[in-house]
């Protein structure tokens, strides 16, 4: 249960690390927080012979607000992001989410970035991450690009990141007056990895869905995903329990669900069907909505 | 691989300025037991699950098994030795004592540590809040009840002692 023998060194910037990135190639790895590597380590599931410590860097936590958009920095902890009035005001549904990742230990130390680069397929800030529209910001040796959230989650622990590209910054969209949304999940224990959660963001254009749906699932199989046949389903259409019945009935159906230990593919189906029905009825009580209850 | 190097880390435990030279891959938890003697710093799972080995990092709880001690450079670190001791017991001391806190005492480090950040952001908490404030941290011999009671008690010494 200790790690095996490896070098470390503490990056000073994104430059920095990105050059010792390309410098040690597949042998080094990052850490941020540390809260999914260490254990991984650990168990020796991880054997990286460089560790490129990236929590020395200065401004790559944070939070600013910039054209109607939230700019969080990857290294921003999720104790942060909790107690951050932009994120309670400007993008409520993540802070919903929060208090279901793991417990306040752990998110004094785990990294918004450190989640989306690691892609646990039961961890839930990808699941936001597709709900909410975000785009990642990483920067490598040859420049910046922008990689939206649809396209950067491929399957277990694998997204569109090079092995010398740093993720610096998360952009997401600060929720709509007309918006509403939920998120729900299932886990055996508090704080535990979700067997299956849920996160849905609507769009209403007067009393009508707009076709701004996005029902993002995880915990499933290898990886979060949309369930986008249960998004065209609500789309236009007036926000009813028999709708939400039959939205998460579709979204049940449609997306990958696998088995093991943890549960059969059938419990799967069952429980998302059970969270896309909380998650929209959350949504469809704009008390709740509007962030005012936790 | 080159032959591993040793890096020298400088940091504060329980107010007293420690410096140490450590692999890189040694945890905060072993530096604080095995190099600086301080055992009250329970080692259980090693993968962050238990928080037997919680310690406070400039205030706040962090799982000490989670962190290497390399990058602990700069931080005001607290462990249990630095929350009170028999001399002067601190309130949650004195509670888990009085309502039977402990059965076999392992948890007990983890949860008194966390709990004393708690009991500062949460002076008043209800028995809900305390058990949310310990889902974090197992204990195996399942005295949670007992736990609650002493988190509760020490609330209110807290609150008594105030002027």
């Amino acid at each position: 249960m200790k790690p095996a023998p490896f070098q470390y060194v503490a990056a000073k910037s994104v430059d920095d690390a990105i050059a010792l990135l390309s410098k040690y190639g597949a042998d080094a790895k990052l850490i941020a927080g540390g809260q999914s590597l260490v254990p991984m380590m650990n168990f020796r599931l991880a054997r990286p012979e460089w560790l490129i410590d990236i929590n020395r860097i200065d401004g790559l936590a944070g939070i600013t607000q910039q054209n109607g958009m939230l700019r969080i920095g990857s290294l921003t902890r999720y104790s942060e992001l909790e107690a951050s009035e932009a994120v309670q005001r400007g993008v409520p549904l993540l802070r919903q989410m929060l208090p279901h990742i793991a417990h306040e230990a752990i998110r004094n130390r785990g990294t918004i970035g450190g989640s989306i680069c690691h892609a646990d397929p039961a961890a839930e800030m990808p699941v936001a991450m597709l709900a909410l529209d975000a785009t990642f910001e990483l920067r490598g040796p040859s420049g910046a690009r922008r990689v939206a959230a649809d396209d950067f989650f491929l399957g277990q622990m694998t997204t569109g990141i090079e092995a010398d590209e740093v993720l610096v910054a998360i952009k997401i969209p600060e929720t709509k007056n007309d918006e509403r949304h939920g998120f729900s999940e299932f886990a055996r224990r508090r704080g535990d990895f979700a067997l299956a959660s849920a996160a849905v963001v609507l769009r209403f254009n007067g009393g009508m869905i707009s076709d701004h749906v996005r029902i993002a699932v995880g915990g499933l199989s290898e990886r979060a995903e949309r369930a986008r046949k249960a998004e065209a389903l609500l789309a236009g259409k007036t926000l009813t329990p028999t709708l939400i019945e039959e939205a998460a009935h579709t979204a049940s159906g449609e997306v990958q669900a696998g088995q093991d230990l943890h549960a059969t593919e059938a419990y799967r189906r069952s429980l998302i069907a059970t969270q896309v029905k909380q998650a929209l009825a959350v949504a469809a009580d704009r008390t709740s909505s509007t962030g005012a209850k936790k | 691989m080159s032959e591993l190097k040793q890096h020298d880390v400088a940091f504060t435990v329980n107010g007293k300025a420690e410096t140490l030279s450590v692999s890189p891959r040694t945890s905060l938890a072993d530096a604080l037991r095995d190099t600086l003697g301080l055992t009250g710093t329970h080692i259980g799972c090693e993968h962050g699950v238990c928080g037997a080995c919680t310690v406070l990092l400039d205030g706040k709880p962090v799982r000490s098994c989670l962190l290497f001690a390399v990058q602990a450079e700069g931080a005001a670190i607290t462990t249990i030795e630095g929350i009170g001791d028999a001399q002067s017991p601190h309130p949650l001391q004195r509670a888990f004592n009085e309502c039977h806190g402990l059965h076999c005492g392992f948890c007990t480090p983890g949860m008194i540590v966390t709990l004393s950040a708690f009991l500062k952001e949460h002076p008043q908490p209800t028995s809900a809040d305390v058990r949310e404030a310990i889902s974090g941290n197992l204990c195996m011999c399942t005295g949670y009840q007992n736990i609650v009671r002493s988190a509760l008690r020490a609330a209110e010494l807290i609150e008594g002692a105030k002027p």
